[in-house]
């Protein structure tokens, strides 16, 4: 790939959804992408490059964005933050939702282990109120990633990274070394493909939204806009929750106020009030 | 500094797994089969055992069932690390006093993480 290559692709996943693409760093961009050239037929990465300059089609473009995007992930990553959701967040939300579904958003859900993590904990918390409904929805800007999420199989490799055997052997089965979650985990969570820089105005209110390990791979200039977007969207008691090492700044700050453990916010008294 | 003990019949396995729990702060004793490993475990209880299952002499579940009734044999935290990976091996591992299960082929990242999740890190 040549420099105006590089060029090229980070500024469509910077115009398309806001990634953050080092033009520094070819072999990561080249690793992302010979999958895709290979699924599409083209000989190299240069051949699926040529294509795209000279057609400009949307599918293709998009193809190459979703592919763009990091999609690291693993159950129960960050274990305090699932222990903190499972004997506090999700509990106190039970009380104060008596006959209301308790709706959580796992907002760049990427292959689906976080939100099913979180319908793991939820089933297991002791504190939640006997009766509290959950929804669980999982969003991401990869149409791949979805189906994977949706299909509730994982390698060997990926339910060894962070799932305890207790819960493996309670929730999956496996034929092989394909392992597949139980149909009443998967039937609890729903799936749609959503770009975070989109209007997101229609998707309702949740009551936890989770945006972990995202914001890392995306423009700096636009977490702003994204967290005031899901700001938006979060109950006035909701809590949101970005990695633990997620710093905000500017008009994201004054949105929120950082609680325990690290990475968990509710809105500010401003907000608060705003949202009132 | 915590010790564990690595059983398991193959010398390539032992020294892959010594290298890699030598990396997370571990010093190793290695035995090649449970016999070996219980005749360790009576001279000295290690903090864990990283416990192949299928061996010679005394495989690993033999072996686990009888270091739960030696005295101080409740104390090691006992990590499965094999071949066997459907749910019947692992529910009789646990019912034996796993507390955890890797199933192979395993890498250090798995190890570090089983490890941490039986809360040995």
């Amino acid at each position: 790939m040549t420099p105006e290559d590089m060029d090229l692709l980070a500024a469509l996943g910077r115009a398309r959804a806001g990634l953050k693409i080092d033009v520094d760093k070819t072999y990561v961009v080249e690793s992302r992408l010979a999958p895709l050239a290979r699924r599409e037929g083209f000989d190299s990465i240069e051949a699926l490059i040529a294509t795209l300059r000279a057609k400009r089609e949307e599918r293709l473009i998009w193809a190459i964005v979703e592919a763009l995007t990091f999609n690291d992930t693993s159950f129960f990553r960050d274990r305090d933050i699932f222990a903190h959701l499972r004997d506090t967040v999700l509990p106190d939300l039970s009380k104060a939702r008596l006959d209301q579904p308790i709706r959580v958003w796992s907002a760049a859900c990427s292959t689906g282990q976080e939100v099913y993590s979180l319908a793991m904990a939820a089933g297991e918390s002791r504190d939640v109120e006997p009766g509290a409904r959950f929804e669980f929805f999982g969003s991401d800007l990869s149409e791949r990633c979805l189906e994977k999420a949706q299909s509730g199989l994982y390698t060997q490799f990926e339910v060894q990274r962070g799932l305890p055997i207790k819960q493996l052997v309670k929730h999956f089965n496996n034929t092989d070394d394909t392992w597949e979650i139980s149909p009443r985990i998967r039937q609890s969570v729903r799936w749609k493909r959503i770009n975070l820089l989109s209007d997101l105005s229609s998707l309702g209110t949740f009551d936890v939204i989770l945006l972990r390990h995202v914001l890392d791979g995306l423009e700096p200039s636009l977490h702003g806009r994204i967290i005031e977007s899901l700001v938006a969207r979060l109950a006035e008691d909701g809590v949101l929750v970005l990695g633990p090492d997620d710093q905000l700044t500017g008009a994201a700050a004054t949105l929120l106020q950082a609680g325990d453990p690290p990475g968990v916010f509710v809105r500010g008294p401003a907000a608060r009030e705003a949202a009132a | 500094m915590k010790t564990c003990l690595v059983v398991d019949d193959s010398r390539v396995i032992r020294k892959v797994a010594r290298r890699v729990l030598e990396d997370i702060g571990f010093e190793i004793a290695e035995a090649a089969d449970g016999m070996e490993a219980l005749a360790w475990c009576r001279a000295a209880m290690p903090d864990a055992v990283l416990l192949d299952w299928n061996m010679p002499v005394m495989n690993g579940i033999e072996f686990l069932r009888q270091l739960r009734t030696e005295p101080g044999g409740d104390a090691p935290t006992v990590v499965f690390c094999t071949v066997e990976n459907n749910v019947d091996h692992i529910r009789a591992a646990l019912e034996a006093g796993a507390d955890e299960y890797i199933m192979k082929p395993f890498d250090g990242e798995i190890i570090a993480a089983k490890f941490a999740e039986a809360g040995l890190l």
